[in-house]
């Protein structure tokens, strides 16, 4: 795709006028109510379930309930929980081919009711079908299925069954309610409900402290990213007096200029919202440490859908940022940073969903380098591919761990089922896992023909065409950290893979004899993500690699499908990018064009493999137990995660809790309420003092009351 | 409906049965058997609160201002008038008021141990004073219920609460007393200045509003209105009374403390403080000083919350950082702050209340509120668990919950007009997690090692019954608030014009002693 | 006459007051008191002639409550008699907080 294309679009979408006409939504509220019914569903089976349990648990009989118990909490759940979502997913599908069925150009919008409406503001509960949305509802939905579909299996002997899907349930709903609300409002209602579930379902074995430890950090931080957001959301109604889509992206180009300091300010807020919920530095920390749910969890909401809704921010506000380039500069950088930087911490890690986690991080700081960038569709593009290929590697990840966790639970072994360092020569035993999670690892690493090749592509050649004109050197510099660390990704994928399914053996024979691999349930997905993964970015080739080798000489079908489909979305914000900052350069920084640099990082990405498969070749991995971390220099400090965790503990934690502390013990109990009781003391001693005139003695009193009445006589005669 | 209770005359006659029926329910405390006085009260306050339902449907939202308003002659060298009426924000407290009471003496019932009858019939008197304050329009009656609601309290506090309870009950009552009369002050001043102006005296609060004041004497007469209603509040830092007084009273009493009592304050503010003195009300430094205090309430508060070991003492806390909220809201004085304000208020009723519903049941289970006595309860009573989680998230503002609605617009609409101040207050969302989370998980979650944490009974069906409603009405708000919204409007509308032209939108002139109230033009 | 009527009242207030305060016995103290009202009583009834008839009445009034307060007053001497066997007032200081 060239720049050029990008500039035509606003021009050419000008001209179509009230195209949406013709587009019908078929039951938007329904594709809603499904997961929210499943929700209600399961939750009256899981709290009817819990009931049972702690009825067990006080009358001291362990184990699990009858034969007819067993059937309420386990059959139907499984049943409503992929089904509605299942259905969902359905409805998406007949709108989604609906709307490309017909031309579309301003969004659908369908009011249900007002929800607030106070003196000038009203926020409304509407939905809005546009073609991002539609696509956003399909990924969700989608995944969101297979993922559920994979939890029966994975989640099958959990006593918390119906609750899994309960919360899960109401994940796909709010996640829904995100990118389908017709308003900044509703999103972020779905923003704190997504981080509501991912906080339930972190915490899910909540009666291990450092799992519920976890959850409860991943909500405290994404609060402070929530701060942001709302200071956006009250910042922009106080300038443009609107704060549904429509009227904020019409209102703004109008109310401030190009760079204005408002429209930056509501950037960098919003930015601040994007960062907490897509977990980038500075406030990346939750998401590790979310690494505590069960994996699918991780699959869904840590990887495919909610982490990826602080890019859907940033592309559904693309009007905001294309005002704001200080706003998107920022986005851009703080995501080359991110990217760079947990791909470093990914270098070190054992286990095996951190190293998961840390790629996920770093694959959102490559989306935040697109959408910085300008590059909105190429940020919705990799978000949709990274949906495929990381959903894929979790839930490889989570065969992996139980496959692993049901081998060591036979033999009684008590290793760390999550340890690479315990695995070792797996794709004897787990082979479908093997060629699924490989076929993801190629793809993330952006191997040719594999989706994360398209995606990833276009991500770093949009931030080096955009080196030119405001902020040149910046974009310039992003770009090459974008290229060291698309190097870096091939580089930590291939130690995961080497670490888990080749070398080595650790564990003993009896351990390998109940390694089985997983039952259809979690294969079928694994297999249909695998095949996303590999197909997905197809539907996305920019015409120069469309006709180069790359596209087959033109073989590939679909050249640019996304960017034409999101168009009528992102042509106003390309429009004022292209106004302001000028047209995306033809050629990347150091010269060359886009077919050349794309050779250049599958390249390099392949020779990455290729060089780690022969560093670790050889080399003998012994058993977490027998290992002790790295000694010192720089690959302590990768495996220590850069001690950003305890740095934050001292600067910000401690600091806080000694604050609160301190205005508890000394200023409320000490100052105000001292103060208080002092007064009162002073009120006493006085009257004390005063009471000391009271010596009972009736003549005393006498004589005071005479002096007094002579006082006062003698006050009056003179 | 309408037509029905209209046919009854139910407009009529509905303000006085709620304010004076409590205390024919107190006859009937005493003469039923001892066993039976809880019964009977609640029985009682579930009539009430039934009685209470059909305000909903014969105040009409497009209609007058103060509606169902009725007039009569009290003292008449003094000018004193009995007369009632409620506006959309007098008419959510009253519904508030009558539902928190069945709630409050329905989980007295275990808690409740000695000297029943005197209890129940203290929270009867108590309703009738709550509902009093929101319904009268005459100040010296609106003071006379003001200071009856402290004297109930003040025995429920001394009597029946914790180890500290008559240093709690003393505290409680000598903050409110301090205040109280410094307002009594104001209203005599006020009074004395409204007689030689319109030349008969008059209590009024229509007449009332169109004294002219000089801006010192504004001033002066808001500083001691004020100070009685920030006490009450309590707006930081005269809330030292609060923790003392929640820790200490019984269950019931902190249920009705947070949930009714704390809002006669910010109501004191919307509806006397602002529009009898609108030039002070609006003066930059009245509006600095109110923000600011409201600001450091709710971080100040949120901070100190977070350290407390005492589950109450913590949800006390939090109530000073939600009124707070209540604060700036009233004070950034737009339409979206100040309904903002008013749902915060509902809001905080609904969810506080219940949160000392949950602290209460726990300490029946287990006679101790330490948090760190407690863990993985969500194991053994998954019902408590459930309502727990979901109160904790309607007061730390989650969307979807009432406590969004309020927190949002309030925030909202003092960024409008004081950036700053918005945005430091919307800190208080960050620290609101902060408090709220570590106390949720080291109560519901971790491992559940406590022998008698484990022997736990989860809910009972009359502690399910007590909670239901709430946590229902805490969604519903949060989702459709609308129609609270809409009744309120016109009332809030009418309090800021009044404010924004210097007092005269609502003030009706002397001679008008017709029964019903102008409406806001 | 006047002057004469006035004077005695002054004396008999003055003697009153000495007693109230320098005798010791509850029952004199007591009648010091009612001497000092009766003082009081006679230069009411003196002016009473120049001023009007309402001294008069006025002397009634305190002959009502002196003869109250003796009826109480001796009645509070008699049980603190019966409970300490004295009426030394010096010997009670029941009232000192």
């Amino acid at each position: 795709m060239t720049a050029s294309g990008f500039a035509a679009g606003p021009a050419a979408q000008a001209v179509a006028p009230g195209g949406g006409e013709a587009f019908e939504p078929l039951l938007p509220g329904l594709i809603l109510l499904l997961p929210l019914l499943g929700f209600a569903g399961n939750g009256i089976l899981a709290l009817a379930a819990a009931r049972g349990g702690a009825a067990r648990l006080r009358s001291g009989e362990a184990g699990a309930g009858g034969e007819p118990e067993r059937r309420l909490v386990h059959a139907l759940p499984t049943w409503l929980g992929p089904g509605s979502v299942a259905l969902a997913f359905v409805l998406s599908a007949l709108n989604f081919a609906r709307m490309a069925g017909v031309e579309l150009h301003d969004p659908v919008i369908r009011h249900y009711w007002s929800w607030m409406a106070t003196g000038p503001f009203t926020a409304e509960v509407a939905l809005q079908l546009d073609q991002l949305s539609v696509i956003m509802n399909l990924i969700i939905t989608g995944v969101g299925s297979l993922i559920h579909l994979f939890s029966v299996g994975y989640m099958r002997e959990d006593p918390g069954y119906a609750r899994y899907f309960c919360y899960l349930n109401l994940f796909v709903f709010f996640m829904l309610v995100l990118v389908m609300g017709a308003g900044f409002p509703l999103m972020f209602v779905g923003w704190e409900g997504v981080g509501l579930c991912s906080y339930l379902l972190i915490g899910f074995w909540f009666e291990d402290r450092e799992k519920a430890d976890a959850g409860k950090k991943a909500f405290i931080v994404n609060r402070i990213g929530d701060f942001g957001f709302l200071l956006g959301i009250f910042l922009l109604f106080r300038h443009l007096g609107a704060v549904d889509y429509v009227g904020v992206f019409a209102a703004a180009p109008e109310a401030f200029s190009y760079g204005d300091p408002v429209v930056t300010a509501v950037a960098l807020l919003l930015l601040l919202g994007a960062i907490g919920k897509s977990a980038q530095v500075p406030l990346y920390v939750w998401l590790p440490d979310a690494m505590a749910g069960p994996t699918p969890v991780s699959a869904l909401i840590h990887a495919a859908t909610m982490v990826t809704a602080g890019v859907y921010l940033i592309a559904r506000a693309g009007v905001l940022f294309a005002l704001a380039p200080v706003g998107s500069a920022a986005a851009a950088t703080i995501g080359a940073v991110t990217a760079l930087f947990s791909a470093t911490i990914a270098l070190k890690q054992y286990d095996i969903k951190k190293v998961l986690a840390y790629s996920t991080v770093s694959q959102l700081g490559f989306m935040f380098m697109a959408v910085g960038a300008g590059a909105y569709v190429a940020g919705i593009f990799h978000l949709m591919t990274h949906a495929f290929f990381k959903a894929l590697l979790f839930l490889g990840a989570g065969a992996v761990i139980h496959s692993m966790h049901h081998a060591l639970h036979a033999t009684h072994r008590e290793w760390d089922a999550q340890d690479m360092r315990n695995m070792g020569d797996l794709r004897r035993y787990l082979p479908m896992t093997w060629i699924t999670m490989g076929t993801a690892t190629l793809a993330i690493a952006g191997i040719w023909p594999f989706a994360g090749f398209f995606s990833k592509d276009e991500i770093i050649w949009y931030t080096g065409a955009r080196a030119e004109g405001e902020f040149a050197v910046l974009y310039a510099a992003l770009w090459a950290i974008a290229l060291v660390a698309a190097v870096l990704t091939a580089v930590y994928m291939t130690r995961l893979m080497v670490l888990t399914f080749h070398g080595n053996q650790r564990f003993g024979e009896s351990e390998a004899r109940n390694l089985h691999e997983e039952p259809v349930t979690m294969t079928v997905p694994l297999a249909v993500l695998a095949l996303l993964a590999v197909f997905g970015g197809w539907i996305n080739v920019p015409p120069a690699v469309h006709d180069s080798f790359f596209g087959g000489f033109g073989l590939l079908p679909m050249s640019e499908w996304l960017h034409y489909w999101l168009e009528p979305v992102t042509a106003a914000a390309d429009g004022i990018r292209a106004a302001g900052a000028g047209p995306y350069s033809e050629s990347a920084p150091l010269g060359g064009g886009e077919v050349l640099w794309a050779a250049v990082a599958t390249t390099a990405a392949a020779a990455a493999i290729l060089l780690t498969m022969r560093a670790l070749a050889g080399r003998e991995v012994r058993p977490a137990d027998e290992s002790s971390p790295p000694e010192g220099g720089l690959a302590r400090v990768l495996h220590d995660k850069w001690y950003v965790d305890e740095a934050y503990d001292r600067v910000i934690v401690r600091p806080v809790v000694g604050a609160s502390r301190f205005a508890w013990r000394w200023i409320d109990q000490f100052v105000i309420d001292g103060a208080v009781d002092g007064i009162g003391a002073l009120v006493r001693g006085l009257g004390w003092a005063g009471s000391l005139l009271q010596t009972g003695q009736v003549t005393t009193y006498a004589v005071i009351l005479a002096l007094g009445a002579l006082t006062i006589l003698g006050a009056l005669i003179l | 409906m309408s037509a029905f209770l209209q046919a009854v005359g139910y407009p009529s006659w509905a303000l006085h049965a709620l304010t004076w029926l409590p205390l024919a329910g107190i006859g009937g405390i005493l003469l039923a058997p001892r066993a039976r006085a809880g019964h009977v009260a609640f029985g009682w306050s579930a009539f009430l609160l039934v009685l209470s339902l059909g305000l909903w449907w014969s105040f009409d939202p497009a209609g007058e201002l103060f509606q169902l308003a009725s007039r009569a002659v009290w003292i008449e060298p003094w000018g004193v008038d009995y007369a009632l009426g409620i506006d959309g924000i007098a008419l959510f407290m009253v519904l508030l008021s009558t539902l928190t009471m069945p709630l409050a003496i329905l989980a007295s019932f275990r808690y409740i141990r000695q000297r029943e009858k005197s209890f129940y019939s203290l929270m009867l008197l108590l309703q009738t004073g709550i509902v009093g304050v929101f319904v009268s329009m005459d100040l010296l009656l609106f003071y006379v219920f003001f200071e009856l609601t402290l004297v109930p309290m003040y025995f429920i506090i001394g009597i029946w609460g914790g180890e500290r309870r008559v240093y709690a009950a003393i505290k409680f009552f000598l903050y409110t007393a301090f205040g109280s009369l410094l307002m009594l002050v104001g209203i005599l001043y006020l009074y004395a200045r409204a007689r030689s102006f319109l030349g008969a005296p008059t209590f009024f609060l229509p007449e009332l509003l169109g004294t002219p004041l000089s801006l010192t004497e504004q001033l002066l007469l808001f500083g001691a209105f004020g100070t009685a209603f920030a006490i009450k509040v309590p707006l930081f830092p005269l809330h030292t009374w609060l923790p003392d007084a929640h820790v200490e009273a019984p269950t019931p009493g902190s249920v009705v403390l947070a949930a009714v009592l704390l809002k006669i304050g910010t109501y004191g503010f919307i509806r006397f403080a602002l529009p009898l003195f609108p030039d002070a009300a609006s003066h930059s430094w009245v509006t600095g000083i109110m923000l600011t205090l409201g600001v450091v309430g709710i971080v100040y508060a949120a901070w100190v919350a977070a350290v407390q070991p005492d589950a109450k003492k913590l949800v006390a806390y939090t109530s000073v950082a939600h009124m707070g909220f209540v604060i700036i809201g009233i004070f950034a004085l737009t339409a979206t702050g100040l309904q903002g304000g008013l749902m915060v208020m509902i809001s905080h009723g609904i969810s506080t209340g219940a949160l000392f519903l949950l602290v209460g049941m726990l300490y029946e289970r287990r006679h101790t509120r330490t948090i760190s006595d407690f863990g993985g309860l969500a194991r053994v009573a998954p019902l408590l668990a459930t309502a727990f989680v979901i109160t904790a998230l309607t007061s730390i503002g989650l969307p979807g919950t009432s406590g969004f609605v309020g927190e949002f617009l309030a925030l909202l609409g003092t960024f409008e007009r004081h950036p700053g101040a918005g945005a430091l207050a919307t800190t208080g969302v960050i620290f609101a997690a902060y408090y709220m989370l570590p106390m949720v998980q080291r109560i519901l979650f971790n491992r559940l090692d406590d022998p008698e944490n484990r022997a736990m009974p989860d809910l009972s069906r009359r502690e399910a019954g007590i909670l239901a409603p709430l946590v229902l009405l805490m969604i519903l708000l949060g989702v459709y608030p609308g129609p609270v919204l809409e009744r309120m409007e016109p009332a809030v509308e009418a309090v800021l014009e009044h404010v924004d032209d210097g007092g005269s939108a609502l003030a009706s002139p002397p001679a008008d002693r017709a029964l019903r109230v102008e409406p806001a033009p | 006459m006047l002057t004469e009527a006035l004077v005695l009242g002054a004396l008999l207030f003055v003697i009153g007051m000495l007693g109230v305060l320098v005798r010791r016995n509850a029952i004199i103290v007591f009648l010091s008191i009612e001497l000092q009202l009766n003082a009081v009583n006679l230069s009411f009834v003196a002016l009473s002639r120049y001023l009007g008839i309402e001294g008069q009445l006025f002397v009634f009034f305190i002959m009502t409550v002196a003869a109250a307060e003796a009826a109480v007053g001796l009645a509070i001497i008699i049980s603190i008699f019966r409970h300490y066997e004295s009426v030394n007032v010096e010997n009670f200081s029941l009232l000192r907080w």
